[in-house]
């Protein structure tokens, strides 16, 4: 019994130890930046769902094992559902690289948590597709903030059973009316679950409201801000839900009866290939869309492999198999040519022409950006002025 | 005392040399301080964990957050408290978010309380051993199943091409559905996406933490008081009006706590099934996880946390912690 008692007390004690190191002590960074070209055996990257594959999902989609091999660099991937979310973990800090959206990445410019890339360390830099290389959501000050990774549209997905022709307008989420097989649209369109989808409704007022004069959907003074926000609490009515969850989507055009929403490649490519009867079109007002960018923390533990990572985001292999997968189209066009996987025409599909009818995603600020001045709205009054939206305000 | 037994029997020897021995003869001698080493984990856990988790909360809902910046400044400030209740520009979403939320909470509650007490009595009163045993199981059985499934299954129920739906058709039932799904408020598009299937969702998680305290409440109301009631010639409804339910009723009202509470906090449910209204679980998990915005997620937890202590001490006066 005495000796139970003291093994308990030694548990006790020792476990209270290292309880007491962590609440009080500094946390240490595990590498130094060293002035070592040769990686330091770790990248960690912040990336979208589907963004970084290793084979696990699907065999075939992997470009992250030759890498490791290649470099001795391991990846860890932190996966995030939203842009709001990847700026949230780099404020936190302690990751090497981010996939950032156009309105993400302004913000991690602005804030510092990102850092000027040196592009004559990439020696693939030069086949990055001339759209993208000077694009304004990386390309800050005549400094490059980071490499471009893929692009992409918010399509619009529908049903072709109810749609015999594809439709040619965002009207069918927008106003009420009967859609082709006879009855209303309401009750069976949705529409995204973020605060950006306000730009989609400022793109649809853009077409067909040209007196609010709005040249940018993501540049909205007070009076186009409204309206924007008029048209959506109209939209309301029609809602079946608001999506975010890619799975609840797809399960809502299989069995709830919804058969149109703005919608990603991705959900489009996999119902497709479970044989429903799913088609994705961009219609003719144009649509938002997201650019991602890989850049890299001010703090980056790991800067060596971190570049070794960036060249590797280049690698025309890499680019077409993940356009394939994600549904995106590569940054890198001579991705487009000679991938199984991806196919002949599968940049063309997922939109490779469409480069001129996306607005990209960027951060809404204060400053419009034009000679306004500083009078748009800025995203924290988007994020709640959706909130209210969802909520019937 | 924390000394064993058989030490008092046997005094250790205070000769040995071994470490073990020295350290044990050490702390048989000064017995408080062993008693103080085996309280230090669960101290460390209540102080550093519980109240220290809670505290940092309590001090973020005062910092500054930059909304430009998306960054959290260790400046203080109300801000974040204007933001959820007097700004406004800022606070009637989330004004709305929390009425919305303690009307859900009430709502499953009472609902709760109403379908808990007839099982929970039969439970208690009739069943037969065996059939005790069955329903025991059958009220504990889906907390063993992840909560995650479940709800994501209720989902596939209350689809308009669902089970739900196929049953009240086959029922004739659906000119009721219909007029359920056309009541303003609370009605939508489809069960799964309207504040009944919220409800349906809510009462069916919650359910057996309130059957489970009630059950308990009852089981502890002597047979003889009803016998001594119906005896002095009360009618049984009056028994029950007057014995039965008052001596049970802190059992109620512990598990009100349980599904009034959870309900408030949870962050999963209004994500897959609902009209997408925000409920305050989901507003905090937006706040926090996606914008960053620690000091508005710490206001908006400290609502939940100050509504249950208004609950709580309600709760004590009605003696619901004579139950637990």
């Amino acid at each position: 019994m005495k000796k139970r008692l003291f093994w308990l007390l030694l548990v006790v004690l020792l476990a209270s130890l290292p309880l007491g190191t962590v609440y009080g002590g500094n946390r240490v960074p595990l590498h130094q930046n060293s002035a070592r070209q040769d990686g330091e055996g770790e990248v960690s990257i912040i990336a979208w769902a589907g963004y970084i594959e290793r084979g696990e999902t699907d065999p075939n989609y992997d470009w992250v094992t030759d890498f490791e091999a290649a470099t001795g660099c391991s990846v860890k991937v932190k996966v995030a559902a939203t842009s709001d979310e990847m700026v949230a973990l780099m404020n936190e800090g302690g990751f090497d690289l981010v996939t950032a959206s156009g309105d993400a990445s302004l913000r991690l410019v602005a804030g510092k948590r990102v850092q000027e890339i040196d592009i004559s360390r990439i020696p693939s830099w030069d086949t990055v597709d001339d759209r993208l290389k000077e694009a304004p959501w990386h390309f800050v000050d005549g400094k490059h903030y980071g490499v471009p990774y893929q692009w992409g549209a918010n399509v619009l997905m529908y049903n072709t059973d109810v749609f015999s022709e594809a439709p040619t307008s965002w009207d069918v989420v927008f106003e009420e009316m009967d859609l082709p097989d006879g009855d209303s649209n309401a009750g069976r369109v949705e529409a995204y679950d973020g605060p950006i989808y306000i730009a989609d409704a400022a793109l649809y007022l853009m077409a067909h409201n040209p007196d609010l004069g709005i040249t940018d959907p993501y540049a909205l003074d007070r009076d186009q801000f409204n309206a924007a926000l008029d048209l959506l609490r109209q939209q309301h009515e029609l809602i079946f839900r608001y999506w975010h969850d890619v799975v609840i989507q797809m399960d809502d055009f299989t069995n709830e009866g919804v058969v149109a929403s703005s919608s990603w490649p991705y959900q489009v490519n996999l119902l497709k290939g479970a044989g429903e009867p799913i088609d994705s079109v961009i219609p003719e007002e144009g649509a938002t869309g997201w650019a991602d960018t890989t850049m890299m923390a001010a703090d980056a533990p790991h800067p060596n492999c971190a570049y070794l990572w960036l060249e590797h985001s280049l690698n025309p292999k890499l680019q077409g198999d993940l356009a394939s997968w994600f549904g995106s189209v590569p940054s890198v066009p001579a991705a487009c040519e000679g991938n199984d996987l991806l196919g002949a025409d599968g940049c063309t599909i997922n939109g490779f022409d469409t480069f001129d009818q996306i607005h990209f995603w960027k951060t809404p600020t204060e400053d419009c950006g034009d000679d306004r001045g500083a009078v748009c709205v800025p995203y924290y009054e988007w994020v709640t002025n959706y909130i209210g939206i969802l909520g019937g305000r | 005392m924390t000394s064993e037994p058989d030490s008092t029997m046997t005094p250790p020897s205070l000769k040995s040399k071994s470490p073990f021995r020295l350290i044990s003869n050490f702390l048989y001698r000064h017995s408080c301080l062993a008693t103080g080493f085996l309280l230090l984990l669960p101290v460390l856990w209540l102080v550093v964990v519980y109240l220290g988790s809670l505290g940092t909360m309590m001090i973020q809902s005062f910092y500054t957050y930059d909304h430009n910046t998306t960054q959290v400044l260790a400046e203080f400030s109300l801000d974040a408290y204007k933001e959820a209740f007097t700004d406004p520009i800022l606070s009637p979403p989330n004004k709305d978010v929390i009425k919305r939320t303690v009307r859900m909470a009430g709502a499953v509650t009472i609902a709760a309380a109403i379908v808990a007490f007839p099982l929970a009595y039969y439970m208690a009163r009739y069943a037969g051993p065996k059939m005790k045993g069955a329903l025991y199981l059958g009220v504990m059985l889906p907390l063993w199943s992840s909560y995650l499934v479940r709800v994501y299954s209720w989902k596939l129920i209350l689809a308009k091409d669902g089970v739900m739906t196929w049953f009240l058709s086959k029922l004739g039932l659906m000119p009721v559905l219909d007029w359920l799904l056309g009541i303003e408020g609370i009605g939508g598009k489809s069960l799964s996406t309207s504040y009944i299937g919220v409800f349906l969702v809510f009462l069916y998680v919650w359910l057996p933490y309130m059957v489970l305290p009630i059950n308990a409440a009852l089981e502890r109301v002597p047979k003889s008081l009803t016998e001594a009631s119906s005896d002095l010639g009360a009618r049984p409804w009056y028994t029950f009006l007057r014995v039965i339910l008052p001596l049970s009723f802190p059992g109620v009202v512990a598990g009100s706590i349980f599904t009034f509470s959870l309900t408030l906090g949870d962050y999963i449910i209004p994500n897959v099934i609902g009209t997408s209204s925000y409920f305050l679980g989901t507003l905090v998990n937006v706040e926090r996880g996606t914008l960053g915005n620690w000091p508005l997620a710490s206001v908006l937890t400290v609502v939940p946390v100050v509504i249950m202590m208004v609950y709580l001490s309600v709760a004590k006066r009605l003696g619901a912690f004579d139950a637990l």
